[in-house]
C-alpha cells in the first residue's frame, strides 16, 4: 500500500495519449519561479525537466562589481531563508583572505545566530513541505514558532528576513545578556513544544504513506550529483561541513550529525528534525561558554584584499555552501563564485520525478527544500 | 400530497435562502475554525468577529467579470456550476428537520439523495473539461475516478442503516431511532460514513480534485467571479447534505431532550460539519492511489463485514 | 486474507489521526499568536532598521551631515544623493540637499555605519504606502530640519 506504483510507461511510447504540462512558474507547489517542464502520461510523469533563469541577477557580476563590504547586503539576498549562512560565508571568505583576527565573543555570537536562523530555515521547511502534501495547519504552527526566532534576530540584526549582521572581524554591536537569556528561555519553550510537532506530522499516518518510500535517492547518487545538506544525509552519508571542517568555532561545540539510511522524503524529513535539536544544543552550548570581551577586532575601513584566491565552505541550512574569491589586490574582487547547495540539490529532482505520480513529484520537490532566488542567483 | 403552484415557490425560495444562508454561515465558520486552528483569529473586522466577511466576499464575487478562457468550450464551461448546483434543490427535498418540517415526504428519499449527491462529480467533470485546462481536467478525470471507491462503501452504509429500519424514508428512518440512536449500535459504520461523505464532499483530506498545493485549483482553476462561487456555493451545501444525511442516519435526527426538534437538527448537523473542517485543518492530502486502495482495501470488507454482522444479528 | 498486521495497521494509523486531531484541537484553545494590526501593533526593536533619517545638530538644528559624501560612495545600491555648501563664516561644510531614492534602497545600513560624524540614524516608520512610486524616488530627508541657507 505504501509503495509507489512503478508505470511501465516508457518515453519512446509517447504518443498523443502524453501531454505537457508547464509546473509553474507561477504554481502553488514550486515555491517560487521554478518551472518544471513535466511530460506526462496521466498522472505519472514520464519526464521532468526543470527550467531555470526566471529570478536570475547576476549575484556573481554584482558582487565582482562591488567593494568588498558593499557586497554584503547582496549575498545574503540569495537564500532569504538562511541569509545568516550567506552573511557568514561572505565575512569568513574576506576574513580568511584578509587574515583578519575575529574575537572568541563575536564567533560565538555568530554561531549562536546562524543557528537560530538554520532552526527558522527548517520550521519554514517543515510548513511548507506539508503544504506540498496538503496540510495547512502545520505551516502556520511552524510559522508561529518561527516567529519567535524572527523577532530575536530582529532583536540583533535589525531586520527580520535579508539579516546582514556579520563584519569583517566581527559584529557592528555586541548582544546583552538579556537577549541570551531570552534564547535560553525560547529554548526551553521550543522544546516543550515540539512534541506537538511530532504528533501533528511525524506520527500521522497519512503523512507517513505519503513521504516513506518516495522519491528514495541512493548514496551513489546523492554523491554523484554533489548533493550536500540533510539530502546527503537523508541518503546515509555523514557529511557536515561543520563537523568536518570546522569555521567559526563549531569544533568547540559538542553535536551530532543525523543520518538516515533510507534516502526517502521521510528520511530528509526526519534528518531535518534531528537537525532541529542539534542545533538547539549547539545553541545552549554557545550560550553556556560565551566569553567576554570586545566584538569586533581592529580592521582597516578601506579594505583591500591582498592578491590571491580564497575558498570558504559553509553549512547553510540547505546545504554545503562555498565561496570563490579571486583577489587582484584592489578593493574589489576579480571574479566570484558562489556554489549553491539549491542548484546542485535541484539537479537530482529531473531523476527522481521521472515515473512518479504528480503528487509525489511533489512531494520530493518539497522534500528537497530549494530556494529558487538561491538556484538562480 | 397535493403540489400547488405557490408551494413549489415557495419551496424554491425557502431552499435558495437556506442554501444562501448556510454558505454564509460555513464559509466564515469554516475561516474561523481554520484560524483558531492555526492560532490566528481568522476574519475580524466586517461585522463583530468577522461575520459579515462572507457577505462583503459574496457581493465581491458577484460584481466581478465572469472570465471566459479563449479555448474554453463554453457552454460546458458555463453548464458546469449551475450542473454542480442545481441538484441541491431537489436533494433538499427529503430532508426533515423535524416531524412536522420536511418540505415533502419522499418513500425513496434516501435513494434520491444518495443519487442525487453524483451528479455534483458530474459538476466537476464538466469544468475539468470546459475549462480546457491540464490542470482542471486532470481534478475532473480525479473525481471521477473516485467514484467507485467511496460510493461502494456508502451505500453498504446506507443498506445496513435501511436494513435495520426497514424503510427509504428518512423520517421512518429518524422516527425509528426514538430511543437509540443508530450510532450507539453502529460506530465503525458511523465512521466509515463520515469518511465516504468527506470524499463525496471533496474534503481535504481528500479533495484530490482541488488539490491546491498540485493541480494549483483543480476543476475551478478556470473559474471566476460567479462560477467560482457557485462552485463554492454548492461544495458548502454538500456538505450540509451530507451531515443532513448523517444526522438522520446515525444521530437520531430530531430527537433530543428540552430543546425543539430543528434546533436538535441543525445542531447535529453542524456538529458534523464541524468535524469534516476539523479533518481538514489536520490532515495532509492523502494520495489518491492510496485512497482508491483505502476505499477497496478497508472501507469496503469493513462496512461489508458490518454488513453482514447486522444481519445476521437482525436475523436471530 | 487480512492478516493480524494489517489491521493492527489499519487501528494504529486511525489512533495517528486522533492524535493528531487533539493537537489541532488544543491549539483551538492556544492563545492566538497574531496582533490585530492596525488596532495594535507590535513592538519594534531598538535596532529596527527603517529608511535612513537626517539627524538635527542640537544647537544649531541643522542637519549634522557635512556632506563628506561617503555614505553615497558606500552605498551599494546608490541610492543617496548628497550635495553641500560652506554656510558664511562656518569651517564645515552642511548638506543643503540630501536624497535618498527609497524605490533602490536595500535597508543595509552601510551609510549609517561609515558615516564619520553619526549624522544618519534609522527611522521608524514602517507602513508606508503611496499611489505613485515618485513619492519614493526622491525621499527629501532635510525636510524638517533648520537650514542655514534657507533665504539664499
Amino acid at each position: 500500500m505504501n509503495r509507489p506504483i512503478q508505470p511501465t510507461y516508457t518515453l519512446d511510447k509517447v504518443g498523443e495519449e502524453n501531454f505537457a504540462l508547464n509546473l509553474g512558474p507561477q504554481h502553488p507547489g514550486t515555491h517560487g519561479v521554478l518551472r518544471v517542464v513535466l511530460h506526462m502520461d496521466g498522472e505519472y510523469i514520464l519526464q521532468a525537466d526543470p527550467v531555470l533563469g526566471y529570478g536570475h541577477r547576476m549575484q556573481e557580476k554584482i558582487a565582482e562589481n562591488m567593494t568588498y563590504p558593499q557586497a554584503l547586503p547582496y549575498v545574503c539576498r540569495m537564500d532569504y531563508l538562511g541569509a545568516l549562512s550567506y552573511n557568514l560565508a561572505w565575512v569568513l571568505a574576506v576574513e580568511k583572505l584578509c587574515q583578519f583576527e575575529v574575537p572568541e565573543r563575536a564567533e560565538a555570537i555568530r554561531v549562536i545566530a546562524t543557528e537560530l536562523n538554520r532552526i527558522s530555515s527548517h520550521l519554514l521547511w517543515w510548513g511548507a513541505f506539508l503544504l506540498d502534501l496538503g496540510g495547512f495547519t502545520p505551516f502556520l504552527q511552524a510559522l508561529t514558532d518561527r516567529e519567535q526566532i524572527l523577532d530575536l534576530l530582529e532583536e540583533i540584526t535589525g531586520s527580520r528576513l535579508t539579516y546582514c549582521y556579520f563584519r569583517f572581524g566581527g559584529l557592528p554591536s555586541d548582544v546583552d545578556e538579556e537577549w541570551l537569556t531570552r534564547v535560553l528561555a525560547f529554548i526551553k519553550e521550543f522544546r516543550d513544544r515540539l512534541p506537538r510537532y511530532h504528533d501533528l506530522v511525524t506520527g500521522n499516518v497519512i503523512f507517513h504513506h505519503r513521504s516513506k518510500d518516495v522519491g528514495v535517492i541512493l548514496p551513489f547518487d546523492a554523491a554523484g550529483y554533489g548533493l550536500s545538506g540533510p539530502i546527503l544525509r537523508g541518503s546515509g552519508i555523514e557529511f557536515d561541513v561543520r563537523k568536518h571542517e570546522p569555521y567559526s568555532g563549531y569544533d568547540r561545540y559538542d553535536f551530532e550529525v543525523p543520518v538516515d539510511q533510507n534516502g526517502d522524503c521521510l528520511g530528509r524529513y526526519n534528518v531535518r528534525m534531528a537537525e532541529i535539536e542539534q542545533s538547539l544544543r549547539i545553541i545552549e552550548q554557545a550560550i553556556g561558554s560565551i566569553p567576554d570581551g570586545p566584538v569586533r577586532s581592529k580592521v582597516p575601513k578601506l579594505i583591500k584584499a591582498p592578491a590571491g584566491e580564497v575558498a570558504m565552505a559553509v553549512e547553510t541550512p540547505r546545504g554545503q555552501l562555498v565561496i570563490y574569491i579571486v583577489s587582484d589586490g584592489s578593493k574589489k574582487p576579480y571574479r566570484v563564485k558562489y556554489r549553491v547547495p539549491s542548484f546542485a540539490n535541484l539537479s537530482i529532482f529531473a531523476k527522481m520525478a521521472r515515473g512518479q505520480l504528480l503528487a509525489d513529484a511533489l512531494a520530493i520537490l518539497g522534500s528537497l527544500d530549494m530556494v529558487i532566488p538561491e538556484v538562480d542567483r | 400530497m397535493n403540489i400547488s403552484l405557490l408551494g413549489i415557490v415557495g419551496y424554491l425560495v425557502g431552499i435558495a435562502a437556506l442554501v444562501g444562508l448556510n454558505a454564509v454561515i460555513l464559509v466564515w465558520l469554516e475561516r474561523k475554525v481554520a484560524g483558531h486552528m492555526q492560532f490566528r483569529l481568522g476574519p475580524m473586522e466586517v461585522g463583530p468577529h468577522g461575520i459579515l466577511q462572507t457577505l462583503a466576499d459574496g457581493i465581491k464575487l458577484v460584481s466581478k467579470q465572469l472570465v471566459i478562457p479563449d479555448e474554453a468550450d463554453k457552454p460546458l464551461f458555463l453548464l458546469a456550476p449551475i450542473v454542480s448546483l442545481v441538484p441541491i434543490f431537489a436533494a433538499m427535498v427529503p430532508l426533515p428537520f423535524s416531524e412536522t418540517v420536511q418540505a415533502w415526504e419522499l418513500n425513496i428519499g434516501l435513494l434520491l439523495i444518495i443519487a442525487l449527491g453524483l451528479l455534483n462529480t458530474l459538476g466537476i467533470l464538466l469544468a475539468g473539461w470546459g475549462s480546457n485546462n491540464k490542470y482542471a481536467l486532470l481534478g475532473g478525470a480525479r473525481a471521477v475516478a473516485q467514484i467507485l471507491a467511496y460510493k461502494i462503501p456508502l451505500l453498504i452504509c446506507v443498506m445496513t442503516i435501511i436494513m435495520m429500519t426497514g424503510s427509504f424514508s428518512l423520517r421512518d428512518i429518524a422516527i425509528a431511532q426514538k430511543d437509540t440512536w443508530n450510532v450507539l449500535y453502529q460506530p465503525i459504520l458511523f465512521i466509515v460514513y463520515i469518511i465516504t461523505v468527506t470524499l463525496e464532499t471533496n474534503r481535504s483530506p481528500f479533495d484530490f480534485s482541488e488539490a491546491e498545493s498540485e493541480l494549483v485549483a483543480g476543476f475551478h482553476t478556470e473559474y471566476s467571479g460567479m462560477g467560482f462561487s457557485l462552485f463554492f456555493l454548492a461544495e458548502y451545501s454538500y456538505m450540509f447534505i451530507a451531515a443532513g444525511l448523517a444526522t438522520v442516519l446515525f444521530l437520531g435526527g430530531w430527537h433530543g431532550p428540552w430543546l425543539p426538534g430543528v434546533a436538535w437538527t441543525l445542531i447535529k448537523i453542524y456538529s458534523i460539519i464541524f468535524l469534516m473542517m476539523w479533518f481538514r485543518w489536520t490532515f495532509p492530502r492523502v494520495r489518491i492511489d492510496q485512497m482508491l486502495s483505502f476505499g477497496w482495501k478497508i472501507l469496503l470488507p469493513l462496512s461489508l463485514i458490518n454488513f453482514i454482522i447486522t444481519a445476521g444479528v437482525l436475523a436471530l | 486474507m487480512m492478516d493480524c498486521c494489517y489491521i493492527k495497521e489499519v487501528v494504529k494509523g486511525f489512533f495517528s489521526l486522533c492524535t493528531g486531531m487533539r493537537v489541532t484541537m488544543g491549539n483551538v484553545f492556544t492563545r492566538p499568536a497574531t496582533i490585530q494590526w492596525p488596532r495594535k501593533a507590535a513592538p519594534l526593536p531598538d535596532r529596527f532598521r527603517g529608511h535612513i533619517m537626517m539627524l538635527a545638530n542640537d544647537k544649531t538644528g541643522f542637519p549634522k551631515c557635512i556632506a563628506c559624501t561617503s555614505c553615497a560612495r558606500n552605498c551599494p545600491s546608490r541610492c543617496i544623493t548628497v550635495t553641500g555648501k560652506k554656510p558664511e563664516g562656518a569651517k564645515k561644510k552642511v548638506a543643503d540637499r540630501f536624497e535618498l531614492d527609497f524605490t533602490k534602497c536595500s535597508l543595509c545600513g552601510l551609510c549609517v555605519e561609515i558615516c564619520p560624524v553619526g549624522a544618519l540614524d534609522f527611522s521608524r516608520d514602517y507602513a508606508m504606502a503611496s499611489y505613485t512610486r515618485n513619492d519614493f524616488a526622491a525621499m527629501d530627508l532635510l525636510q524638517g530640519l533648520g537650514s542655514p541657507f534657507k533665504d539664499a
